[in-house]
């Protein structure tokens, strides 16, 4: 056991000397790796902030009923009966065309319109927590209601949501995309990287195997060597999307303020950190292990 | 110790290295392969260490087979050998003790106990105090000396050398030959190619032509 971890230790600490031994390529090899990483890792971040912005913002799906203008309270208590033996309904609240007047009065700059107005625009209103929230569920519901008598319009307020959320599906896939991308140019990277380690240290290589070396051995090195680079090329790509993140911050907080939306940009998700940094740390792994069976094959 | 029972060895385009050689050499022997250039010695060296498979007969090194030895057997017997080889094959981007620490480390030796062996290697072949320099500084006796210590630093009770007092002048040569009969006094079965006999005045001779034991 301790010779095992011994002899992993030496394989690490010859790993880090070989990383060490010429700083200029391994620089260059962590910005190539940092830069491919930051891609997806980049836009992982973005799309997370767009959920959260997208969870933040949505209320509690919903449906709302607004009744016709010339719909008397009998019509109105009418549909409040149905609402309540209904079993797909939660809970509804009625908001007479009276609340709802007085409410829009009491917005800045409203105010005044409505004065202006003759007579009061707003419908009665209903607004309805379904039982079942999926998408479909609340779509039957709606259409059930668009069928009642009076009913003038049904809205779901679901529906840009869902608008969003398709659209974030997208932004999702393209990040899975870019990551599988990405994934196999750092693999590449690895894998040539590795390449010139082998034939630079092919005479070390040779005389390790005629002083007993076992192939593990020999690959043990290399192996390490590729999953420091990944997972220091992991590392450069968070840092690169961490100072991106601070660099938005700001203009992306003013955006949010001019919105009137509570909304600050976060960085990489402590997850989604770990998950970069194994998955850089496995693809170095993947291209060192695939360079080594290419060109370790001989003696 | 070592048999050779038919080996013969034949490379692709049909040149005979080896054909038909058998010998054997007893635990604690000292035997030196001679010959003309070009005679098979280093092939006689290269089966032993499983380098080379013969293409008939068959080697025995400790009982065992070296040539159906299986790929993953290899580097086990290897580390019970000693090798000096032609080249010398010392890594010239580490000093002469890191040079010397390399086959225990390979062979996974605990480190303190690694660390003491190599100042004894260092010092049976008179290298402790340039433990530190590396193989360029060293002369070309010291280097040859300097691959006698990574050859014996494991202790094998087999030591191989190809054509160790090549190109040393006499009294180097004499030196280092010295301390190969060292090595034999105690025990250590030496088996050396070389194509100067009178270094080893107490030797057995083993002599190749073409490929054939004379």
């Amino acid at each position: 056991m301790s010779v095992w971890l011994s002899q992993h230790g030496d394989a690490f600490r010859t790993a880090v000397r070989r990383l060490a031994a010429s700083p200029v390529n391994t620089l260059l090899s962590l910005l190539a790796i940092g830069v491919a990483l930051a891609l997806p890792a980049g836009g992982q971040m973005l799309v997370a902030n767009a959920l959260q912005l997208a969870r933040n913002s949505a209320p509690t799906p919903q449906i709302s009923l607004f009744l016709q203008l010339d719909a008397d309270k009998r019509a109105g208590q009418e549909i409040q009966a149905r609402l309540k033996d209904h079993p797909g309904v939660k809970v509804f609240r009625f908001i007479p065309r009276d609340e709802a007047l007085t409410r829009m009065k009491s917005r800045e700059g409203l105010a005044d319109v409505i004065e202006a107005l003759p007579r009061n625009p707003f419908p009665d209103a209903i607004t309805v927590l379904p039982e079942d929230d999926r998408p479909e569920a609340m779509e039957k519901l709606a259409a059930e209601f668009r069928k009642l008598p009076k009913v003038e319009q049904v809205q779901l307020d679901s529906d840009w949501a869902r608008r969003l959320a398709a659209l974030l599906k997208i932004g999702r896939t393209g990040v899975v995309l870019l990551a599988l991308l990405l994934g196999v140019g750092l693999v590449a990277i690895t894998f040539n990287t590795i390449r010139l380690q082998v034939m630079t240290r092919r005479a070390e290589i040779e005389l390790s195997r005629l002083l007993g070396a076992t192939d593990a051995f020999i690959r043990r090195p290399f192996h390490y060597f590729g999953i420091l680079l990944g997972l220091a090329g992991g590392i450069v790509a968070w840092l690169i999307v961490a100072a991106a993140t601070w660099w938005l911050a700001a203009p992306i907080g003013e955006l949010a303020q001019l919105y009137s939306l509570d909304f600050a940009l976060r960085p990489l998700a402590a997850l989604d950190s770990v998950l970069l940094l194994i998955a850089a740390a496995g693809l170095g792994w993947l291209g060192a292990s695939l360079s080594l069976r290419q060109h370790l094959t001989d003696g | 110790m070592i048999r050779f029972d038919h080996a013969s060895k034949r490379y692709p385009p049909g040149m005979n290295a080896l054909a038909d050689v058998s010998f054997e050499v007893d635990a604690g022997e000292l035997v030196t392969v001679g010959g003309h250039s070009g005679a098979g010695k280093s092939t006689l060296l290269k089966l032993i260490a499983a380098i080379e498979r013969p293409t008939g007969g068959a080697v025995l090194v400790h009982g065992q087979n070296v040539g159906s030895l299986k790929r993953s057997a290899i580097p086990y017997l290897r580390r019970n050998l000693g090798v000096v080889f032609q080249d010398q094959k010392l890594l010239f981007d580490r000093n002469a003790f890191e040079n010397v620490m390399l086959p225990l480390t390979i062979s996974g030796f605990p480190p303190v106990e690694a660390r003491r062996r190599v100042q004894a290697a260092l010092d049976k072949v008179g290298l402790l105090e340039r433990q530190k320099a590396m193989p360029i500084m060293l002369s070309g006796g010291e280097q040859q000396r300097l691959a006698i210590a990574r050859a014996v630093v494991g202790r094998p009770n087999l030591l191989l050398a190809d054509e160790p007092t090549a190109h040393l002048d006499a009294d180097t040569a004499t030196d280092v030959a010295r301390i190969f009969r060292d090595f034999q006094a105690v025990g250590v079965t030496v088996l050396i190619a070389t194509y100067d006999n009178s270094l080893f005045p107490t030797a057995r001779r083993l002599v190749l032509d073409h490929g054939r034991l004379q």
